[in-house]
Parts: structure tokens; sequence; C-alpha cells
């Protein structure tokens, strides 16, 4: 068992005293810099998919809300008939004038 | 004269892509030191390097300035780290039994006289690396940063992401998981 522990710090010692190197491949930084201008390149697609993406959802989240809302809070029957009375009026208002008329 | 850290930030973020090199330049080497403790091979250390520039180009809008680029940069190499080592699990089963000749040399020694047996050997380098790749992925990064990089739990709760509670069980596990494969490694080993 103190083997182990000996074995163990013995090894992480190890690991302590030689610690990896830090060398670059050779213009690392400008194969980055390609991948960045070819990703750019095919961004303006990509845009578009997440933009549209973005619309459906905040689409789908407002009509949730809204039939949330119109779940919860039915339209009275009176309020219902005034409005559909009110707009049969609005739209015949020309008919009836010209009955009047005659 | 030698544009700021700030500065080059700063121009990246007006779109001026071309800025980003310098800080590429300048912080490559620690990144592939980093990438270097996690993998072996260096097309592998060479991805690493690579997904972590590209996640620092599309992240460096929520880089706030409040601590140094460097620190916002190793976290995110660690954890990029630490995704290649969940996608690269499969490669943990190597079995002790085909150690090399100079590995095994290094171990007989040991059992002879612990205490001459150099920590310096290459071999013993090819055998803690041999260790630390069949510990799973949390236990890895837990042992690489707290005993071999002597980070405090606080430390690698900030670069993991991890709860300073969560990192103290993972190192917990981590240290019993090592006993684990070195017990395995001395079974084997008849050490």
């Amino acid at each position: 068992m103190d083997n182990w522990l000996l074995l163990q710090s013995k090894l992480i010692a190890a690991a302590r005293a030689n610690p990896p190197s830090d060398g670059v491949p050779y213009a690392f930084e400008k194969r980055v810099m390609a991948l960045l201008a070819a990703r750019s390149a095919t961004e303006p697609l990509g845009q578009w998919v997440r933009g549209l993406w973005q619309a459906a959802v905040s689409c789908m989240v407002v009509a949730l809300l809204l039939g949330t809302w119109a779940f919860f809070n039915p339209a009275t029957s009176t309020k219902a008939d005034d409005l559909s009375q009110n707009f049969e009026n609005t739209l015949l208002a020309s008919v009836d004038q010209s009955d009047q008329g005659q | 004269m030698e544009r700021t850290e700030a500065e080059l930030i700063a121009a990246v973020l007006q779109g001026d892509a071309a800025s980003f090199e310098p800080l590429v330049q300048r912080y490559s080497p620690r990144v592939f030191a980093t990438a270097r403790r996690y993998a072996r091979r260096e097309c592998e250390i060479e991805d690493i390097a690579q997904e972590v520039w590209l996640k620092a180009f599309e992240k460096l809008k929520s880089f706030r300035g409040e601590a140094p680029f460097e620190h916002w940069l190793m976290r995110l190499t660690v954890r990029t780290c630490y995704d290649f080592l969940r996608g690269h699990q499969r490669n943990r089963e190597s079995p002790f039994s085909d150690l090399s000749e100079p590995e095994n040399d290094w171990l007989e020694r040991f059992v002879a006289q612990p205490e001459t047996a150099s920590e310096n050997a290459e071999a013993a380098k090819v055998l803690v690396a041999r260790i630390l790749e069949r510990l799973s992925p949390p236990a890895r990064l837990v042992i690489t940063l707290l005993e071999i990089e002597d980070r405090s739990v606080k430390e690698i709760a900030q670069l993991t992401g991890w709860s300073v509670p969560l990192v103290k069980v993972r190192a917990f596990r981590a240290r019993a998981e090592m006993r684990k494969v070195l017990a395995k490694m001395a079974k084997d080993k008849y050490l």
C-alpha cells in the first residue's frame, strides 16, 4: 500500500518535472485566419437560417401566449354580438344609405 | 508600435478580423501546452487548438475585459480539452501488459529500490501518461489540474465551470480511481 502511494507520488512528480512543450506548428495562426475567413464567407446563409429559426420560435411563443390568453379569457357572448353587429353596420352602411336615398 | 491586447480585441469586435491574428500568435503556446496535457497525437492537439481559437473568435463578444484575456482563453481551452476527452473515451482500455522495455525497467527498479527510481526518466513520463489515459475524463481533468498543475480547488472551479463542492467530490473520486488504476498495474506487475 505504501509502495502504491510512493509510486503515485513518483509518477505525479514525473509529470510535474516534464511539462509539455509549448511549441506551435509553423504558420498555425495563418491556418486559423484562413479558417475564419472561410467561415465568414459562408456566414450570410447561416445568419439567414439562424434568423428564420429565431423568428419561427418567437412566432410560436407569441401564438402560444395569445392562445393561452384566449383560452383563459373567453369573450362574452354580448360583447361578441356587439362586435359582429357593429361590423355589419359599418360594412353595410353605404347600402343602407343608398336604400334610404331611394 | 505593438498594439495592446485590449486594442486588438476592440478592433476585432468592430469587424477587423485581421486583428485576431496577433492574439492567436501571442497565446497559441499556452493553448498548445494545455492541449498536450490531454491529447497525445500532434494532429489531435492541433485540432483542439484550432477549435479553441474558432470558439474564441465566435465568443469574443462575451469577453467583458474584467479578467485578463489569457484567463478567459484558458477557461475556453480547458473546457475544449474536456470535451475532447469525453469524445475519446474508447481509447482508455490499453492493457498494462504491453508496457515497453524502459517502462518495465523503471517499474522493476522502483520495486527493487523505490527511492532511487528517478522521476526525471522518460519511462516515468510515458508511464504517467498511460495511467492518465486510463482515467475517466473528469478524473483525468481533476488530477491534471489539481496534482500536476498544482492549482487550487477554486481555480479549478473557475476553469471548468463546476461548483467548488463538485470539484471536491470529483477530486475525491479521481484519487480513488487513480488508486484503482495503480492497483491494477501493481497486480499486473507484482508490485
